[in-house]
């Protein structure tokens, strides 16, 4: 095995592991502090890339791409906020993730009344389009790169965000106990409303930056989502940090499994029997590294302390 | 008095349901007896979801995969030449009450969202692995050659024996459940589902009872899994998609959960409803969306609830 393809699909793994951790970063604050599953952030994913692939055409520029999808994903949170989850905060979880099912639903099908039933073409940035030798002899794509380097920003002006600004105490105070928060004269519904747009700009954002990477279409939202899920549930629901390595771990093991699995496996038995189990195998280790912790540790890698 | 009254109507419905195929002959319609097969199938998966849901407070979010689970059991029996229906049955139930104990005893170990996001994650494990089995027609799926053979009189070739089938199960299942549910097993179950804490305290094993309910939810959804099979003769691993576990979910919640009549009821209402909106427009799904959320939102105790009163429903 040569160890430049290892660190190329390594570094495919962060940067698949970054754009996990945007989605995953909002579910966990949602959950974390307004105790609600939300399985539509997928949809908030979906509609991300789709305005952002649709403007970019239409108007050639990239940023007004970025900001249109940021704008359609907030308001749309925004509207769904007010509209369905405002009714489900004190509801239990059952209810939640079936209401949001729902909407599941609803947004997959809108988004094919819009944009027709096949795939929408995204196109990667001329200026993004090259390669980078990150080593002599290894190129790597530069708009993987630049994923890798925003996610990493996005995910460092969080962190800045929730553990120096006044707002990131008032989020840390409302997961710790949003009934005293509300009695000390903090806002809770505008807190919320707050979150849950943040949590649907960073989830539009990996969106759009997935949409030239994976294809455009509807239901990309789902799987992702569900990624997102084991990634939090590894993490310690709730916690942003667990949400960041569980994120990075799940990319990669995610990435070196189906890049690797097969020739390692074809070392240790015959070869066709390892063109069936490689595959098998790779696409089940997410699900069965999750198990194992979970074995292990039932509240995830960091379980939030107070709960 | 009220006994009475659930008696007939469980009667009734059985009729109701039995007048199926004549009626559908009658009318030239085939395709009615097919939708109400699928109906009866899934009300079946339902009601093994229900005893764990309703009764035990498990909100297993992926019980697609059990579906899945039964479905390829006799789907890659059948592609090794074994048609042998007590074999299929056999080996579904089998499959998926292993695959329930092995996801059970990781999954029951945690509660709550944990547990909704476990039970998730692993069927889309299972669904992943249908995926890759290209012996088995991966992505694409496979054909079935023929039914489950159960001798010449049951001939299930003949779409009203195989009605009749699914109907005889549905009922069988209905009456077991009631037994378990009431019986000391039921009750430690329910117990549990009301105050884990306590009853493990009071002395109870609770993980095992819990896991126990767990394997046998599973296994029944199994067999439905081989009837849908059956219906289908066809098996893709779209059959244990998640959206299916949210359907089946769905189903429960619509027909009122914790009351064994509620999941028959919502399969009917979900699946007759999902068949008008698509005969209405290709974009049904748009529209079921915003009513399952508002199901959610004002009709929470389900259709069963409306029939059966507050008392009654509110119990579970």
């Amino acid at each position: 095995m040569q160890p430049l393809l290892v660190l190329e699909q390594g570094l495919n793994g962060v940067q698949f592991g970054v754009m996990l951790f945007l989605m995953a970063a909002g579910l966990t604050l949602v959950f974390g502090i307004m105790n609600l599953i939300n399985l539509a952030h997928g949809s908030l994913y979906m509609i991300g890339a789709y305005v952002c692939a649709y403007v970019f055409q239409a108007s050639g520029s990239f940023l007004l791409g970025i900001v249109s999808a940021l704008a359609a994903a907030v308001l749309v949170g925004i509207v769904i906020e007010v509209v369905v989850f405002r009714a489900l905060y004190t509801r239990e979880h059952l209810d939640q993730v079936l209401a949001t099912f729902g909407l599941i639903l609803f947004f997959d099908e809108m988004v094919r009344i819009i944009w027709g039933p096949t795939a929408l073409y995204a196109s990667i940035p001329e200026f993004l389009s090259g390669q980078v030798e990150i080593l002599p002899g290894a190129p790597f794509p530069s708009y993987r790169l630049a994923i890798i380097v925003v996610g990493l920003l996005v995910a460092l002006l969080l962190y800045l965000l929730v553990a120096k600004t006044r707002l990131g105490m008032l989020i840390r105070a409302g997961a710790s106990n949003r009934v005293i928060v509300g009695a000390l004269g903090v806002n809770v519904t505008l807190l919320y409303t707050f979150v849950f747009a943040l949590g649907a700009a960073l989830a539009a954002f990996s969106g759009l930056m997935a949409g030239p990477i994976f294809t455009v279409e509807s239901g990309m939202g789902e799987n992702v989502l569900i990624l997102a899920f084991v990634v939090i549930v590894i993490g310690g629901i709730g916690s942003i940090r667990g949400a960041f390595v569980a994120s990075l771990l799940v990319g990669i093991v995610d990435t070196m499994g189906r890049a690797f699995l097969r020739p390692l496996l074809a070392t240790v038995m015959a070869p066709a029997a390892a063109d069936n189990a490689g595959p098998a195998l790779a696409s089940m280790l997410i699900y069965i590294l999750m198990a194992t912790v979970l074995f292990f540790r039932p509240q995830g890698l960091f379980p939030p302390r107070v709960r | 008095m009220r006994l009475d009254r659930g008696a007939l109507t469980v009667a009734l419905g059985t009729l109701a349901l039995a007048a199926v195929p004549p009626l559908a002959a009658v009318f030239g319609e085939p395709f009615y007896l097919d939708l109400f097969t699928r109906i009866l199938i899934f009300a079946i998966a339902a009601l093994s979801l229900d005893l764990i849901l309703g009764y035990g407070g498990m909100v297993s979010f992926g019980h697609a995969a059990y579906l899945g689970i039964g479905a390829y059991s006799v789907g890659i029996l059948s592609h090794y030449g074994i048609t042998d229906g007590p074999a299929h049955f056999a080996v579904a139930v089998a499959a998926s009450a292993l695959a329930a104990l092995a996801i059970g005893a990781v999954s029951l170990r945690t509660s709550g969202v944990y547990f909704i996001m476990i039970t998730l994650a692993f069927s889309q494990m299972i669904y992943f692995l249908g995926v890759s089995l290209n012996v088995y027609g991966g992505d694409d799926g496979m054909n079935i050659a023929a039914h489950s053979e159960f001798g010449r009189v049951f001939d299930l070739d003949n779409a009203s024996i195989l009605y009749y089938l699914v109907l005889a199960i549905l009922l069988l299942f209905f009456f077991v459940g009631r037994r378990l549910v009431a019986s000391r097993f039921g009750m430690v179950i329910r117990g549990v589902k009301s105050n884990e804490r306590r009853m493990h305290a009071i002395g109870f094993p609770t993980f095992r009872y819990r896991l126990a309910a767990f394997v046998i939810s599973g296994a029944m959804c199994g067999v439905a899994g081989a009837l849908l099979a059956n219906l289908t003769l066809f098996v893709s691993p779209s059959i244990m998609h998640w959206t299916r576990s949210g359907e089946v979910l769905m189903m429960v919640i619509l027909g009122g959960m914790g009351s064994l009549f509620g999941p028959v009821l919502g399969a009917v209402a979900y699946l007759v409803l999902e068949q008008l909106l698509s005969g209405f427009t290709s974009h049904w799904q748009a529209i079921l969306g915003p009513i399952l959320v508002l199901v959610v939102l004002f009709a929470k105790r389900g259709i069963f609830g409306i029939f059966a009163g507050r008392e009654e429903a509110g119990r579970g």
